[in-house]
């Protein structure tokens, strides 16, 4: 893997001047991502954050080719760019001669867990090469935070308001990389943008590795998440300390936790600083968060018993 | 699939002869999804795949949604794509159809038409391709399987010309063409070849020296800068449309237009209507002329653009005329094609008098019958220049 000096070196493929927020996850995460690629990459995006964010016409942020068609068909978009890419290579008719281009599909949690997950699934069954890389920011952030299939328990927002009767989103989330690791796809992980050096680890060789590979990617969100900008890194890492968010990846059917913290943190302090839990820190609500601490720490226990084991 | 030629004639059905053209036209990517009545296109273009008689990369993907997503992609990439559907299909790929023309992408759809849902009902009528005619495609329509045949091969050559650059809907009838056998002419592989020529995109995704960003989002600053120039691009393409099939007609012999008249010239009454329909209305023709009325026939060819002045002015001295459609607008007013073609006759200085009948739905029979009804209806309009019903459901 590249050293921090060496990808320091290498040219922005996302450059400055876009239009995502202060403190947003997603900009070092797809840089990183692009990065570990280390050659030629095309890239779509869905609808949301990242494409309205980087694109708004006549100016882009992105230096590689790069496509926006709609919110639920990322991966059907990369299948059709994957397939021509293939067609026109065999047919010799690559422009600028026979290079291997990586291909990577980026996707907001809404636009990967909830109404493009059909598109993803078709995708990674058909086996296309490609990443697929979920910017996992807990909701619909990019119309006004409302609630996603990856959206945390009790979080308040738009959709699921922490009411007087209702305090706020009442499911767990869904499980979305086993979901995607249950199509025995070669490759599939969860990583954090706050620690760099696995997640370029993991992008890298989600990009070598051949046919579909996927990571989602814990995304902090300033807006939506009622945090503070220059916070954001830490709230990425406490995310992982508690247990929330686990650093793991599956290759080749095998399940391995990246990063094991040395003292599991209470969940109390990744939710206490952020807005959308506010209500979870009232007296009243103790059982709710005594609720959510319990639902973490059987899902990591879930998790350890399948540390290195083939799922 | 082997297909049996004497003479260069075969006796194919719609499907075989629209997967034939494929064959010959061999495109470099097809994202497909199965639907009645359209899937023998799809099942007979991948044997044609599986037996290596194309070089095209089949995907087959979950939804229709994904099959014109993946066009999309494709396309994007510089790839010559093509794809089949019907009704639902259709229906499904609505949100797409609008990005593949706005992004200004030649692919080339062939859509078996069949009704909508609900009821569900797999039968022909024009719901589906009706429903997506303010989708920014040009849309071809074909009465016979010759047609279906011939106006898919011209269709790769009208979306990809270079003042076009808009993706084209090749439709044809659910069942009554598309799994009726037709004998037919078929071209050589070469002569196919040679009509369409080869595809190189200009801007591709895969040309990494120079990267592109596609589809970016367009405030007010431009948006409407750039659906002024997609309008203009279709509204032009009906020039490519004829100079397209002048060339066919060149190499092949076989004349198209922007529409079809039947004993048309001297007609007083006439009945404007799309697709196989046509051919039932031409026997109703025939019956009454042999009776001494002056009965013709209008087939619009294509539809998108529509091309209302060539139809204006075609039709321009008739006294009555009925426009069948095989949709409904569900507007209270008639058809679609009543609706614009009445509009477009709205500037001739002695407007017709036009009707809307709606016929056929959900694949309920049209028959000579029904035509000859209509036309002793637009007898007595002519005669007397008084409508009693401007607009009514026939074959019910």
């Amino acid at each position: 893997m590249a050293t921090l000096k060496e990808l320091s070196k290498q040219n922005e493929l996302l450059t400055g001047g876009h239009r995502l927020c202060s403190g947003c996850g997603i900009p070092p995460i797809v840089r990183l991502v692009l990065r570990a690629a280390g050659g030629p990459g095309g890239a779509t995006t869905a609808t949301g954050c990242l494409e309205v964010g980087t694109t708004i016409y006549p100016y882009t942020a992105w230096r590689i080719p790069w496509i926006h068609s709609a919110f639920e068909n990322a991966a059907a978009t990369i299948s059709g760019i994957e397939t021509a890419y293939r067609a026109l290579k065999k047919k010799g008719k690559l422009p600028g001669g026979d290079r291997d281009i990586k291909f990577i599909a980026f996707g907001g949690d809404g636009g990967t867990y909830d109404i493009g997950l059909q598109a993803l699934s078709g995708a990674l069954e058909r086996g296309h090469n490609f990443l697929y890389l979920c910017y996992d920011n807990g909701a619909y952030m990019n119309t006004g935070i409302q609630r996603s299939s990856a959206t945390p328990f009790f979080s308040n927002t738009t959709t699921s308001p922490a009411g007087e009767a209702i305090p706020g989103k009442q499911e767990w989330r869904k499980d979305l990389t086993r979901i995607v690791a249950a199509h025995k796809i070669p490759y599939a992980a969860q990583a954090s943008p706050h620690n760099w050096a696995d997640l370029s680890r993991k992008a890298e060789k989600a990009l070598r590795i051949q046919g579909p590979t996927f990571m989602n990617v814990m995304s902090p969100c300033p807006l939506g998440w009622y945090t503070k900008p220059e916070d954001s890194i830490k709230w990425a890492k406490l995310s992982v300390d508690t247990c929330y968010w686990p650093l793991y990846e599956i290759e080749d059917g095998i399940l391995k936790i990246t990063y094991k913290p040395k003292e599991k943190k209470p969940l109390e302090e990744w939710l206490k600083p952020q807005g959308r839990f506010k209500h979870l820190l009232k007296p009243e609500n103790r059982n709710l968060l005594d609720k959510f601490q319990a639902r973490v720490d059987l899902e990591w226990q879930r998790l350890l018993d399948l540390d290195g084991k083939r799922i | 699939m082997a297909i049996t030629m004497t003479k260069g004639q075969a006796g194919l059905t719609g499907n075989s002869a629209i997967a034939y053209a494929m064959k010959q036209i061999n495109p470099d990517v097809c994202p497909a999804y199965p639907i009645t009545p359209s899937t023998a296109v799809i099942e007979e273009f991948a044997s044609y795949v599986a037996d290596g008689a194309v070089t095209t990369e089949l995907i087959t993907v979950e939804s229709e949604h994904s099959a014109m997503s993946a066009c999309i992609g494709a396309a994007a990439a510089g790839a010559r794509v093509m794809t089949a559907t019907s009704s639902q299909g259709l229906a499904l790929m609505w949100e797409m159809l609008y990005i593949a023309s706005g992004m200004r992408l030649p692919i080339i759809l062939t859509d078996v038409n069949r009704a909508l849902s609900a009821p569900i009902n797999i039968h022909c009528d024009h719901s589906d391709s009706m429903g997506a005619r303010d989708s920014g495609w040009i849309q071809l329509y074909s009465e016979t399987v010759q047609e279906a045949y011939d106006n898919l091969i011209q269709a790769v050559r009208i979306a990809e010309d270079e003042t076009v650059q808009l993706p084209v809907m090749v439709c044809l009838d659910g069942f009554i063409t598309s799994h009726a056998i037709e004998n037919i002419t078929l071209l050589s592989d070469e002569e196919v070849q040679g009509f369409v020529g080869e595809y190189n995109a200009k801007t591709t995704l895969l040309d990494i020296d120079h990267p592109v960003t596609m589809g970016a989002m367009s405030l007010p600053e431009n948006y409407i800068d750039f659906k002024f120039q997609q309008s203009e691009a279709i509204a032009r393409s009906k020039d490519t449309v004829l100079k397209v099939a002048e060339d066919f007609e060149k190499r092949f012999g076989r004349k198209y237009g922007l529409f079809e008249g039947y004993r048309l010239e001297d007609a007083e009454i006439a009945i404007v209507i799309l697709n196989s329909a046509a051919g039932t209305t031409k026997v109703a023709v025939d019956e009454l002329r042999k009776k001494g009325l002056k009965a013709g026939l209008l087939r619009p060819r294509l539809f998108r653009p529509f091309p209302f002045k060539e139809l204006a002015e075609a039709l321009k001295d008739k006294k009555a005329i009925a426009v069948l459609d095989r949709a409904d607008s569900m507007n209270g007013f008639g058809g679609p094609v009543f609706n614009e073609l009445r509009s477009a006759l709205y500037d001739v200085p002695k407007r017709p008098k036009v009707v809307s009948r709606i016929y056929g739905l959900g694949g309920r029979d049209y028959k000579v019958k029904d035509a000859i009804a209509v036309f002793e209806e637009l007898k007595t309009i002519a005669e007397t220049g008084m409508v009693d019903t401007l607009q009514k459901y026939i074959t019910i």
